[in-house]
């Protein structure tokens, strides 16, 4: 059957990119897949799977998707309901934390446990911008990266309340979630997207969920 | 542990790669889509591309070329030259630029750095200042480095920084083209007041140059363009002898 990939616009910059890069897996490996960029909360109802980017403060984030009339409760219904995959990309991925603490306290989806916190600045610089190593901690069946570096941008990271939920980690200062996942839901830190073929491997795994 | 980036830069004017000797002449040298992928291919970590043309025309050039190079190129793409409104920075990310570097306009107006960060995120914003040694300070060149504003190079750091840059794109005029390596003092300095990312840029002619710039300089990325252009050395072999003396890259 063919795949209906939805990639989520709220306002929140760069869908471009994510969307070239799924157009890019689909098309290498002779997917059966179309990939839309929306921002109708009803075509996540005919999606298979959903893609939600993020880029800047996860308050500006969250707010563009409750700006959305109907949005949050269609991807509740996507997730919860359906349970088909999710993916969440950089503040996509936090936003499946259950609160933020970037610049005052918000709710996030709350789909998996946890909290978005800074990473801590002493002696390293802010953002944590470039390319950095991952390390499986969690064997996933089915979404299995290289050990190998991807491209991360941000000063925040998911503080994971249950380790199981941890795929993959990363060192900067601090060990931090760089994938998560929880059942149907899967988010990266980094930006598959923007992380040459180890990132378009990444994609391709979730397209093939 | 976070990677030392190596960044070529593709100065586009007319959809078309040139690169300045100290800024003047300019020299021919190849398709930018074409070439964003080769280097994507072999080691670049991101793509800087540096838009020299002067009309609006030329402007639409430009985008055209980033949404072609989007297509191909999955690695973090930069654009900056005549970037003067969140407009222009908007059509750019749209276009699929991941970060836009403004240089001349933040100087004449220093709150579009504030305005695009806490619009777009200050992941996306980098400044991009032309420094020139005058006396014993650096200060600050804007339009492509032709004019001195009377700017001291170090306050201005400091500035953009409280502002909401995400990252700053340091070149050093006085070794622009001239292979004989980064401005290490200058490097040094922005360092000692940056909490942000620093590219380096100006200078760069052989592998223990960017082996400096990475050492001594500290810089997080360092830039090149001609001598990446013109197969002097490759980003592969520049890469493998910062690996061999310790400097942690991706390779």
């Amino acid at each position: 059957m063919k795949k209906k990939i939805t990639i989520v616009d709220y306002g929140s910059g760069n869908l471009l990119s994510a969307k070239q890069s799924f157009v890019k897996v689909v098309n290498l490996k002779s997917i059966n897949a179309e990939i839309q960029i929306s921002s109708d909360p009803r075509t996540l109802r005919e999606s298979s799977h959903v893609v939600l980017p993020g880029q800047g403060a996860f308050k500006t984030c969250i707010d563009g998707i409750l700006k959305i009339s109907g949005m949050q409760d269609e991807l509740n219904d996507f997730v919860k309901i359906k349970q088909r995959p999710f993916f969440g990309i950089c503040v996509g991925m936090q936003l499946l934390a259950e609160i933020s603490e970037e610049n005052g306290i918000h709710k996030g989806f709350g789909w998996v446990k946890g909290k978005i916190k800074k990473l801590p600045s002493t002696k390293i610089k802010m953002p944590h911008m470039g390319w950095n190593k991952i390390k499986i901690i969690n064997n996933h069946p089915l979404i299995r990266p290289e050990e190998t570096d991807y491209y991360f941008v941000h000063s925040y990271y998911f503080d994971c309340l249950n380790n199981q939920d941890i795929v993959a980690e990363t060192k900067y200062g601090i060990n931090f979630a760089s994938i998560v996942n929880k059942e149907n839901v899967y988010g990266c830190q980094f930006h598959p997207e923007k992380s040459s073929t180890q990132g378009l491997n990444i994609i391709k795994d979730f397209i093939n969920l | 542990m976070l990677k030392k980036r190596i960044i070529p830069c593709l100065d586009v004017k007319d959809g078309r790669v040139v690169k300045g000797i100290n800024f003047i002449d300019l020299v021919d040298a190849g398709d930018p889509v074409e070439q964003a992928k080769f280097y994507s291919e072999n080691g670049a970590d991101e793509i800087c591309f540096l838009d020299i043309s002067a009309s609006l025309e030329e402007r639409d050039t430009m985008l055209s070329v980033l949404k072609k190079t989007a297509e191909e190129v999955f690695i973090p793409l930069t654009v900056g030259g005549g970037i003067k409104s969140i407009k222009n920075i908007k059509d750019s990310l749209m276009a699929g630029a991941d970060k836009v570097s403004i240089n001349s306009a933040a100087i004449k107006n220093p709150n579009i750095i504030k305005n695009a960060s806490e619009h777009f995120g200050s992941q996306c914003i980098v400044v991009a200042i032309d420094v020139k040694k005058i006396g014993a300070s650096w200060m600050v060149h804007s339009h492509g480095g032709t004019i001195n504003t009377d700017i001291e190079a170090l306050s201005w750091l400091e500035k953009t920084q409280k502002l909401g840059a995400g990252e700053i794109l340091l070149t050093s005029m006085d070794r622009d083209g001239t292979k004989l390596g980064f401005d290490l003092d200058l490097l040094r300095e922005a360092n000692k007041i940056l909490d942000i990312p620093v590219i380096a840029s100006g200078g760069v002619g052989t592998k223990e140059h960017f082996y400096e710039g990475a050492l001594i300089g500290q810089a997080d990325a360092l830039l090149a363009a001609s001598v990446f252009h013109f197969n002097e050395i490759s980003i592969l072999e520049v890469k493998e002898f910062l690996k061999q003396n310790n400097i942690d890259v991706r390779i």
